[in-house]
């Protein structure tokens, strides 16, 4: 019923032969393992996948299902050991390359020298050949998070929320084009949660950015994305592409709707099924 | 704040409390402070308690009093030679936690260099410094040269340990942060490796600091004519105990003065952390 869920891509595997230039994410048949002393260990398995540039995507599925893999071969910090992917047309290295990829891991690893605003800055002190500036300052962006005033502060001077939000400013320092979450709320406490949750898609609306964002919470996968990966683990492999069919201008609220019950239900089903 | 009918009522009530709080925090600092005073005041009277009672002879062992009238009356002779021992723990200090930083740096860009002398500076390590004191002194002669390679040698291990262990100790998500910037080596090191690597440094340079006075001494203690080290050997062979104890309050005093710099050099660099560690 929203223009969001039409607008949004159909599932990967009967997707049409489109260039892979048009999507954000492009991938085929993504094979990761990993060696261990005792055992080898399939952290993705066939992976096939189209993200529309722009789109909200949500990676859900219980631990070891390949979901932060899956974002690490994404920001080529991982390189898979066969398949192919693009991302922006491109390989994930040149993408890497090219800045156009922004990443907020679970720990905001922060560097605990620098205060708020250098550590937004740090992207466009390294490779500064490379370094993309977005359009907003780094005061501009940490406005943007929420966190104007605590622009001297040190990491160990604000609460986990607010750290978050400082890399969450810093990812978007460099003007990526893509934003790659890994569990990045998954430490906070609900409401610290809920607020960065209605935050973070007020952002991406301002933005108009492609957002992959890892969870552990069905709440947060459904509230978020406009449509939800749920994989499944041993071997990571996609077991599921949800739409969400949940207006576009969503508030939490929204969460009590019929719709949303309905939707987490169903992504708890086949949660559990995996 | 509050409403103004609590205001009258709670407030005088409120700020009593806080002074009570304050009173007990700052009987608690000054108590903490005491303590240690306490202990070195019993250990001094024990000592003298001891020597007075068992009659202890004054060249076995001199009174606290006697200690401390030899310090006052020999005070020149004591600090001209306490002045060469400063020098060449200073610069073996220096020297061996340089070489130590850059062998370190070395170490932590290298894999393989990493792994082909590090069992080699263990092994080295092993030897003890008052077996390398003797070679080192015939390599190098007997002027200031052997003196300071002993301190360097004492101040290089522990230093060299540490800073490998510092450089390598990065948050794992902020290296890949970082190879997600493209940063190139240089700038992961100089923006990251290097600030994770300085509280590892300094606990490293506090042992190097009292390291240094040791390995001044004992550079000492073979042909030496002057320094602390020098003068404790001369002062055994003359069973003239007070003057010993004299040598060794100063030769404790050095490395307390040179501790308490790095301590005070490590408070003005590393402001970062949230509790400065008490040491």
């Amino acid at each position: 019923m929203s223009a969001v869920a039409a607008a949004a891509p159909r599932p990967a595997g009967d997707a049409p032969a489109t260039a892979a230039a048009d999507w954000a994410v492009s991938c085929r048949n993504l094979q990761v393992r990993f060696f261990t002393e005792r055992r080898a260990i399939t952290a993705l398995q066939g992976l096939s996948l189209d993200v529309a540039v722009g789109e909200f995507l949500t990676l859900l599925g219980p631990s070891g299902c390949g979901k932060s893999t899956f974002l690490r071969v994404v920001a080529d910090l991982i390189q898979p050991n066969s398949g192919e992917i693009r991302v922006f047309g491109a390989q994930p290295e040149a993408a890497r390359l090219q800045r156009d990829i922004g990443f907020v891991f679970q720990d905001p690893a922060l560097l605990p020298w620098r205060n708020a605003l250098q550590n937004v800055e740090l992207p466009l002190q390294v490779a500064v050949g490379r370094a993309r500036r977005a359009k907003a300052t780094p005061r501009e962006l940490l406005e943007l998070v929420g966190l104007k005033g605590s622009e001297q502060a040190y990491p160990h001077e604000l609460s986990g929320g607010m750290r978050q939000r400082v890399s969450i400013a810093r990812a978007l320092a460099s003007d990526p084009k893509i934003l790659l979450m890994d569990e990045p709320f998954g430490a906070l406490d609900e409401i610290t949660r809920d607020r960065l949750n209605e935050e973070l898609r007020r952002v991406w609306r301002e933005l108009g950015i492609t957002v992959l964002f890892v969870t552990h919470s069905i709440h947060e996968a459904a509230y978020l994305g406009q449509r939800v990966l749920m994989m499944a683990a041993n071997p990571g492999r996609v077991r599921a592409v949800v739409p969400v069919t949940l207006p576009a201008g969503r508030t939490l609220a929204s969460r009590e709707s019929s719709e949303f019950v309905a939707l987490t239900s169903e992504l708890r089903r086949l949660l559990e099924t995996c | 704040m509050s409403a103004p009918a609590d205001t009258l009522t709670a407030a005088p009530h409120l700020d009593d409390e806080e002074a009570r709080y304050r009173e007990v925090q700052r009987r608690e600092r000054w108590r903490r402070r005491a303590m240690p005073a306490l202990g070195i005041v019993g250990l001094i009277a024990l000592w003298w308690a001891v020597v007075a009672i068992f009659q202890v002879k004054p060249f076995i062992a001199p009174s606290p009093w006697a200690v401390l009238q030899t310090l006052y009356v020999k005070r020149d002779v004591l600090l001209a030679n306490l002045l060469p021992t400063a020098g060449e723990a200073l610069g073996g200090f220096l020297l061996g936690n340089l070489v130590a930083i850059a062998v370190a740096t070395l170490f932590v860009h290298n894999r393989r260099l990493q792994e082909i002398f590090f069992p080699v500076v263990v092994m080295f390590n092993s030897i003890p410094v008052v077996a390398k004191a003797p070679i080192l002194v015939l390599l190098m002669g007997n002027g200031v040269e052997p003196k300071i390679a002993i301190a360097a040698l004492v101040c290089f291990f522990p230093t060299l340990v540490n800073s490998v262990r510092g450089l390598e100790a990065v948050n794992p998500q902020a290296m890949e942060l970082m190879r997600v910037l493209s940063a190139s080596r240089r700038e992961i090191f100089f923006k990251l490796r290097v600030f994770s690597a300085l509280p590892f440094l300094f606990s490293a340079l506090r042992i190097a600091a009292s390291m240094s006075v040791i390995g001044a001494v004992v550079g000492e203690w073979i042909g030496a004519t002057q320094g602390i080290g020098a003068m404790i050997i001369q002062a055994t062979y003359n069973f003239d105990s007070a003057l010993l104890y004299a040598a060794i309050v100063m030769s404790a005093a050095l490395s307390g003065s040179f501790f308490l710099a790095i301590v005070a050099l490590e408070r003005a660099i590393i402001r970062w952390q949230p509790e400065s560690h008490m040491t």
